[in-house]
């Protein structure tokens, strides 16, 4: 058996990584980017950053949910009152 | 009972009827969000809370006029995005976003610098466990401390340094977690626009923050 032949350069899979992971690139090109991906740990590092990357900004996020502090609510709360109660 | 608005039609039927049940729904779901969101923009928490007062009134006032062409939330975001920007430029006289012109110009940098490869077949030196590009090793951060305030702080910041194209593309896919369709139709992006932003945004991203646990482990 003859090894996978590596034609896939380092430097333009880092440019890559983003459309790897949205699905956006022809299948000819992702097995040609997977070959390298199994022999390479430099790009494979490159990818598990971006994966890492993309997870701890979705934890940014996370102290959004909650319920308003009455303080925040009630002056809104009051506009969409006034505003119910005069349309008619 | 408690009534799900999850649904657009029903929640707008409702808001429409004057029920302060469905109002006060799409407050607790959206203000903290729609708040993060105009911090982006402007240079101080209080302005971010004038935005999203502002953008409240507009709601109560547009939602007559709402025609469900796009969804609730992607019309909530474009209202709350127009005062912010609006603000911001005030505020600090920036301007560019995604549909300005220099918006694929700006912070074109590549991902990694050429400086940081060595061509593939060169053998000479350690094995560096990649081809030409050396393995990384900062995903090897135990949890506690990849997850750790500090972390966090740091990575908002990092977004926030972003140029606004960027920035805006970044914190509603990979911060907000919309779908790449929706993000395009909020911001009138292309598909291929749109990735090109998102990637050059989590590059530099990465980058800050590989700086920051390099610096730290060399301490």
């Amino acid at each position: 058996m003859t090894p996978p032949v590596d034609d896939f350069p380092c430097n333009e899979f880092v440019e890559l990584v983003t459309e790897y992971l949205e699905g956006a690139l022809p299948p000819a090109e992702v097995v040609r980017l997977e070959d390298h991906l199994a022999i390479c740990g430099g790009c494979a590092s490159v990818l598990d950053q971006f994966q890492t990357v993309i997870r701890l900004s979705g934890r940014l996020s996370e102290s959004d949910v909650g319920a308003l502090a009455p303080s925040e609510r009630e002056p809104v709360m009051a506009a969409f009152r006034t505003w119910a109660a005069n349309r008619n | 009972m408690r009534v799900d608005f999850s649904d657009d039609a029903t929640l707008v039927d409702a808001l429409r009827s004057g029920d302060e049940t469905a109002f006060g729904w799409l407050l607790d779901r959206y203000h903290a969000p729609l708040r993060r969101t105009a911090r982006m923009y402007v240079p101080t928490d209080a302005l971010a809370d004038d935005v999203v007062q502002e953008t409240w009134v507009a709601v109560v006032r547009g939602i007559d006029g709402f025609e469900g062409r796009s969804s609730l939330k992607t019309w909530l975001y474009r209202i709350v995005m127009n005062q912010a920007r609006t603000r911001g430029a005030r505020e600090s006289r920036t301007i560019p976003f995604s549909s300005a012109p220099g918006a694929f110009t700006d912070g074109a940098a590549p991902t990694f610098e050429p400086d940081r490869f060595r061509p593939a077949d060169d053998r000479t030196g350690p094995d560096t466990g990649g081809r030409s590009l050396p393995r990384l090793d900062w995903e090897h951060q135990p949890e506690s401390r990849l997850l750790g305030a500090e972390t966090l702080a740091l990575l908002d910041d990092a977004i926030r340094a972003l140029p606004p194209a960027q920035r805006e593309v970044v914190a509603l896919r990979d911060v907000d977690g919309w779908t790449s369709a929706e993000v395009c139709h909020a911001l009138g992006l292309s598909e291929t626009n749109q990735r090109v932003l998102l990637h050059r945004g989590r590059a530099k991203v990465r980058s800050a923050l590989e700086s920051y646990f390099e610096s730290s482990r060399s301490q």
